[in-house]
């Protein structure tokens, strides 16, 4: 898991959302998906020969919904929003 | 899903693979999947569950063939990958030999609904304590878009480039309605790889399915549907419409089963038979040998020896049974031996034919294609396997029965008529022991004593034993006698 972000790197405090645009096939899915519409699709080529995704890098509220609708399994890491220590249900 | 200070992060599940090793070329993180496949999504769904539900060291998944043939590259727990249609089978001899484990039965709808319709409907039949997850897309992904039973009126694939006629092909299968009619399926539901909705949908659905298993509650299903763009020919986004406005009129979403609440949890199962208890089950009765020294060929000449044998003849003429029975005095010898019968409707009358390697060394490939030492005990056998004895090999033929004479001249050929000589000693089926014996006197390869010690052992039915002993002394007189 060399070029995901690592979970436990305290500089990253969600909501975010990091794209690794190497392991993106620009299938568009998590554009889409996207309640706030802050996903889109770039215009630079990656490794695969895919147009990837890319954050805009404001805006994200951390729901998750473009993790769940991206079929690869490292393209899309998100950052929850931060939880009050009391709340232990997780909700998606 | 991982929590770091109360940071939930939604990242690569641990229960798949950080790289994808077994994966050829060079791409060792991306899946092998097209852009916008909904595999891809459904494999992250359950993986999440496993690292939830902390299962990885105990689930098997059984991959089916189709796109996810090679769920063994992505998910990092045991794997099976079963024939077509057959992961349910895989899937309960799994489950049953290791019933602690959690074993998901992972298959499309052209495997699971087409070839494997038998096997997925006689496992949930059975109640058999597995997850399915049926991924149906209406189509055959891997093999170039043809029509599935799951196709829908009028879909227009690579083998219905008009649109599904249902009068010639019939309406698409249902599979989850078919097995919630079954009495012993505990969860079916039906749910899709669409939008955010459906498919935080999917992942409970694939949540439930696994902790029922969890719980042993019996049979969960999960019918997935989902897009397969480029089979479809369209735009992952245009596939997910197409699915949304098509495929869901047709395969309603919806729970068709659920007991799981007013389920009892399935006993335990009895542990299986420990390994060293299934010679005792396999063999009883039977004397057992143990390797009391190393094989040695003595006296027997060198062309003689280390013998590739093919046996062939009628089915009913014992051919099998000569094979074993010197299997079974090649081992008492100590030789390392092979056995390996061609089994099929000729054991009902055809053609019969069987391999025996005998070694001093262990026998790595028991199928013989070139043999040293051919028996054949009809015509059809002769003319068939004459052709392929090795050079120098012997060729040993039931001359009673055969009624040309061999053709090769750089081999040694031995006529034996030995249905005739049977025939004599009152009943016609020992011609296979008076070959043996004949085949062990030209070869001094073992003693008529080496013999009866065998069938001893072998023989069911006693009362034959004295005909047998007979058939096989008249094998070794005729040689003798002809020499």
């Amino acid at each position: 898991m060399s070029s995901t972000p690592d979970t436990k790197d305290p500089v990253i405090v969600g909501p975010d959302v990091i794209i690794d645009p190497e392991m993106c096939k620009g299938c568009n899915l998590c554009t889409y998906v996207c309640p706030t519409g802050v996903l889109l699709i770039s215009e630079s080529l990656n490794h695969l020969g895919f147009h990837p995704a890319e954050y805009t890098g404001e805006g994200c509220t951390g729901c998750g919904v473009c993790f769940y609708a991206c079929p690869e399994p490292g393209a899309i890491t998100v950052y929850k929003p931060p939880r009050k220590p009391k709340k232990q249900k997780e909700e998606v | 899903m991982n929590t770091v200070n109360e940071q939930v992060v939604l990242k690569w599940p641990e229960s798949l693979y950080s790289e994808f090793e077994r994966k050829p070329g060079e791409e060792k993180r991306a899946t092998h999947y097209c852009p916008g496949c909904s595999h891809g999504v459904i494999h992250k769904l359950i993986a999440e569950a496993m690292d939830d539900f902390g299962i990885r060291d105990r689930t098997i998944f059984v991959s089916p063939v189709g796109c996810s043939v090679f769920g063994y590259y992505y998910f990092d727990c045991g794997n099976f990958q079963a024939a077509h249609g057959r992961a349910p089978a895989v899937a309960t001899g799994a489950k049953r030999s290791r019933p602690d484990s959690i074993v998901i039965s992972y298959q499309g709808d052209g495997d699971l609904a087409a070839i494997g319709t038998n096997n997925i409907l006689h496992a949930a039949n059975r109640g058999e304590n597995i997850t399915v997850f049926f991924v149906n897309n209406a189509i055959y992904g891997m093999t170039g878009g043809q029509m599935a039973p799951t196709t829908l009126e009028g879909q227009k694939t690579s083998t219905s480039p008009t649109g599904r006629d249902t009068s010639l092909t019939g309406k698409p299968l249902h599979m989850s309605e078919l097995l919630a009619t079954l009495d012993a399926p505990v969860y079916i539901e039906r749910v899709a790889i669409t939008d955010a909705k459906h498919i935080l949908a999917a992942r409970k659905a694939v949540r439930k399915a696994l902790q029922t298993q969890i719980d042993r509650k019996g049979f969960t299903f999960v019918e997935i549907l989902s897009t397969c763009p480029v089979g479809w020919k369209m735009d992952p986004q245009e596939a997910k419409g197409w699915l949304e406005e098509n495929m869901m009129k047709v395969f309603p979403l919806g729970v068709f089963k659920d007991q799981v609440k007013e389920t009892e949890p399935l006993p335990v199962p009895v542990t299986p038979i420990p390994a060293e208890e299934v010679p005792e089950i396999l063999f009883k009765g039977m004397s057992a040998f143990e390797r009391t020294g190393e094989p040695d060929w003595g006296d027997v000449p060198e062309r003689y020896r280390e013998p590739k044998i093919k046996v062939a003849g009628f089915g009913g003429q014992g051919i099998l049974f000569l094979g074993a029975l010197l299997s079974n005095v090649a081992l008492r010898k100590n030789f390392h031996v092979t056995w390996l019968p061609a089994y099929g409707p000729e054991s009902r009358g055809g053609t019969a034919n069987c391999n025996v390697v005998i070694s001093t060394r262990p026998v790595a490939a028991p199928l013989i294609t070139e043999p040293e030492v051919v028996m054949a005990f009809n015509g059809p056998s002769m003319d068939r396997f004459e052709p392929l004895v090795e050079p120098g090999g012997v060729l040993m033929y039931n001359s009673s029965l055969v009624s040309q004479e061999p053709v090769r001249d750089d081999i040694e050929n031995v006529a034996v008529p030995a249905t005739g000589l049977a025939v004599e000693l009152g009943d016609g089926k020992v011609a296979n022991l008076i070959m043996l014996g004949a085949y062990l006197s030209h070869t001094g390869m073992f003693t008529e004593e080496d013999v009866n010690e065998a069938l001893n052992a072998v023989i069911k039915y006693k009362e034959m034993l004295e005909l047998d002993r007979k058939a096989v002394a008249r094998g070794f007189q005729y040689i003798r006698e002809s020499q």
